[in-house]
């Protein structure tokens, strides 16, 4: 069925291609996507608002299944067949197409001073010279707490390290809520949802990220292994049997109302609102002492960029300062609560529980997870070990320093830090 | 499986005998399907193991591939983790669901047994279950937020001793071999069914009018008689635990957590061949994965067949 889909697009792209040369004043542009999800908002927001701006330029979204993408579009961009714009995936699969000449250099579009280093950090080189994608939306770690939990039991919203842990211990001493959702079955949860969560805190974000790339600090160093302490601690608050408990049950136990925290990311937004009964709000992670600078992890999810033979590059550079501008930013994140613009610009957002995550970007410093730029290219590979090693803290199989210690290992047998 | 004595090679006028190409006509198709979906690609593999990419090039590495595997410390822990895991998943198949199908074969074939139909389709249906179903049905019993097993524990007084099993280092392979065996205990169960279905009842009667009845009968007579089906299905078990991967995939994800506990060859072939996440595809690992795979199964059924199988008695009715 997704081959006479793409047949189909073919097809499509080649006739509204002939048809372009013969109304010489039409262009048309395809997005290639794996973003299916977001066909409506696409058809039904994103292009009105860009052609009635711009006559003369029509734009059609043509969305692969997610898994097929990386595939699809490799092919297509071989053969010379793909759409004008491409949606980048963060980090090394966008980089290997910008390495092969499919991508081109963005540095000079218009609309680009709109972004901050860390938001296009997922589609710049490993030198930082060259951006080649324009960054779409991000998603943004934290905590999300039932409100009416909090309520009844009297616990303010904690802000450093100890208040958090002295909520737990008072939801825990009540009694009738597990403290907190999340099971290590998974590994990913504990990996992406605990330890990239709270980490930035204490490695200082993008300060501490760029000191391990390029070899300043190592993943044994306290930094990097205080975080595994606080994590291991978190064992104490989760609910019964968590070494078993998988993604979904911990997603169920917080929207049933039987967990008052989750640790969360911010694209659980859109499913939390619709299952839920009661009133949330969210904390950013809890910093360690009281005034201490925070750190979020607003991470890179999506991108566009253009492609290096598309037919029309004028028109498509047209439509990508489009992309980078906040008016885009402001109905892109507001269609898709939890999936933020990374826009520099502060995009006001009418989802309450999205509006008090992304407000945390005005106080707090913005990172990406750890481990993905540039350090997960080799074997072993560092986020898996993450994941696997984050659980293993939770469960107790490992203590944090050992963590650290395997981790490190593991990223010295390969990675070799531009000196 | 007798030497019935060959008559062709008797004297006598030699007579020319056309071409027998229905043979071959009939043979082709078989051979090509066969050759085009299973030869090719294993030697291709084979070949692929071989090689590897420098410098953006495949080049030949001759044996290069098997010494990052042995020689590289962290390849080759998870490597032999991994083929330690996957010989306990052996052991335990071995040692639970093979004498279990015995016994259940015996018991069936118990002339006095009333609802013996039954019990054979109900044993025998989860194998015919798609890996997936069996993954998630036994994920959703063990939970031990929503699963049924800690409430069942609880009705009988031992909630104690439930804890979640899944999830813990040292019992997620048990619990995930033991799945494996409630999966497939049904084609033990029905090979041995069927050998004890074919020994002649003129055995059973001459055994019974010796005295010799009940266990004894089982140990002396029928085991014996059995042997060479149990000695296939010890194969078949070989190699199904060898090349397995589905069930640990569905259960543990691939990354056969928690800390690669449940890590078999098959999942570590998997994360190597395909990549996981943002780890990227290594074709050339994956290949040398599949070929050291490949030469222990055929180790496992070669010793089998030529030192085993030739060794087993068998009795001709």
């Amino acid at each position: 069925m997704t081959r006479n889909a793409i047949k189909g697009l073919l097809l499509a792209t080649s006739i509204l291609g002939t048809a372009g040369f013969a109304q010489a004043a039409d262009v048309t542009l395809t997005v290639e996507s794996w973003r299916n999800d977001d066909l409506a908002i696409w058809q039904e927001k994103i292009i009105p608002a860009f052609e009635a701006k711009n006559p003369g330029i029509k734009v059609v979204f043509a969305p692969t299944a997610p898994t097929e993408y990386n595939a699809a579009l490799n092919a297509k961009l071989d053969a010379g067949s793909a759409g004008d714009l491409i949606t980048c995936r963060p980090f090394d699969a966008s980089l290997e197409l910008f390495k092969k000449g499919h991508l081109a250099s963005l540095n000079d579009l218009p609309g680009m001073e709109n972004f901050s280093p860390v938001a296009k950090s997922a589609w710049t080189t490993d030198d930082g010279a060259t951006t080649f994608c324009v960054p779409m939306a991000s998603v943004i770690h934290g905590f999300i707490y039932n409100k009416d939990a909090f309520d009844t039991l009297g616990i303010s919203v904690p802000t450093t390290e100890a208040e958090f842990f002295a909520a737990l211990d008072k939801i825990k001493a009540e009694g009738s809520y597990i403290p907190m959702a999340m099971g290590t079955k998974d590994l990913w949860e504990a990996a992406t949802m605990g330890y990239q969560n709270i980490g930035p805190t204490y490695w200082k974000g993008e300060e501490g990220r760029a000191a391990l790339i390029k070899g300043e600090q190592k993943l044994t160093d306290d930094a990097w292994v205080e975080p595994y302490r606080v994590l291991a601690k978190w064992k104490d608050y989760l609910g019964d049997g968590f070494e078993a408990q998988t993604y979904p049950d911990s997603q169920n136990l917080f929207t049933l109302g039987r967990a008052a925290i989750y640790p969360a990311g911010s694209w659980e937004i859109g499913l939390f609102n619709t299952q839920a009964q009661f009133k949330m709000g969210a904390f950013p992670p809890p910093v360690k002492n009281a005034g201490d600078t925070c750190y979020i992890s607003d991470h890179n999810d999506i991108g566009v960029g253009l492609n290096a033979k598309g037919a029309n590059p004028e028109a498509a550079k047209k439509f990508l300062t489009f992309v980078a501008s906040p008016e885009f930013a402001d109905i892109y994140a507001n269609s898709l609560p939890g999936f933020f613009s990374l826009n520099s610009t502060a995009v006001k957002m009418a989802d309450p529980l999205a509006q008090e995550f992304v407000s945390w970007r005005e106080k707090c410093k913005p990172t990406i997870r750890s481990t993905y730029q540039i350090l997960s290219r080799g074997t072993p590979n560092l986020e898996n070990e993450t994941w696997t090693e984050s659980a293993n803290v939770i469960n107790g199989t490992d203590t944090p320093e050992q963590a650290g210690e395997k981790l490190q290992k593991g990223l010295d047998s390969w990675y070799k830090p531009a000196k | 499986m007798s030497n019935t004595p060959s008559t062709h090679d008797a004297t006598g006028p030699i007579i020319k005998r056309p071409t027998r190409w229905h043979i071959v006509v009939f043979l082709l198709p078989a051979f090509i399907v066969y050759s085009a979906v299973m030869i090719l690609p294993l030697i291709e593999t084979l070949r692929l193991s071989l090689f590897n990419t420098v410098d953006g090039q495949s080049t030949f590495v001759g044996l290069g591939n098997f010494k990052v595997l042995f020689g590289d410390e962290r390849w080759a822990h998870d490597f032999w983790n991994a083929l330690k895991n996957n010989f306990i998943f052996f052991v335990i198949h071995m040692l639970v669901q093979n004498p279990m199908g015995v016994a259940l074969a015996a018991m069936l074939s118990l002339p006095k047994l009333r609802f013996a139909s039954f019990y054979r389709t109900a044993i025998f249906l989860p194998t015919l279950l798609s890996f997936v179903i069996v993954g998630f049905i036994w994920k959703l019993i063990l939970s031990p937020i929503w699963g049924v097993s800690p409430f069942l524990m609880d009705l009988v007084g031992l909630k104690s001793l439930f804890s979640p099993w899944l999830g813990k280092p040292g019992s997620a392979l048990i619990a995930v071999s033991l799945i494996s065996v409630w999966q497939y205990v049904g084609i033990p169960m029905m090979l041995i069914y069927a050998a004890l279905l074919n020994i002649p009842e003129e055995v059973i009667e001459a055994a019974e009018c010796d005295g010799v009845t009940g266990w004894s009968q089982f140990w002396k007579i029928k085991l014996p008689l059995i042997l060479p089906a149990i000695g296939i299905i010890s194969i078949l078990t070989f190699v199904g635990n060898f090349n397995a991967f589905d069930l640990v995939y569905t259960v543990q994800g691939a990354l056969a957590g928690p800390d690669g506990s449940t890590d078999i060859l098959g999942t570590l072939l998997y994360r190597t061949f395909f990549g996981f996440q943002l780890q990227l595809g290594d074709r050339s690992m994956g290949a040398t994965i599949a070929t050291v795979m490949f030469l222990i199964i055929l180790a496992g059924v070669s010793l089998y067949l030529f030192v085993i199988q030739r060794r087993m008695r068998r009795y001709q009715f």
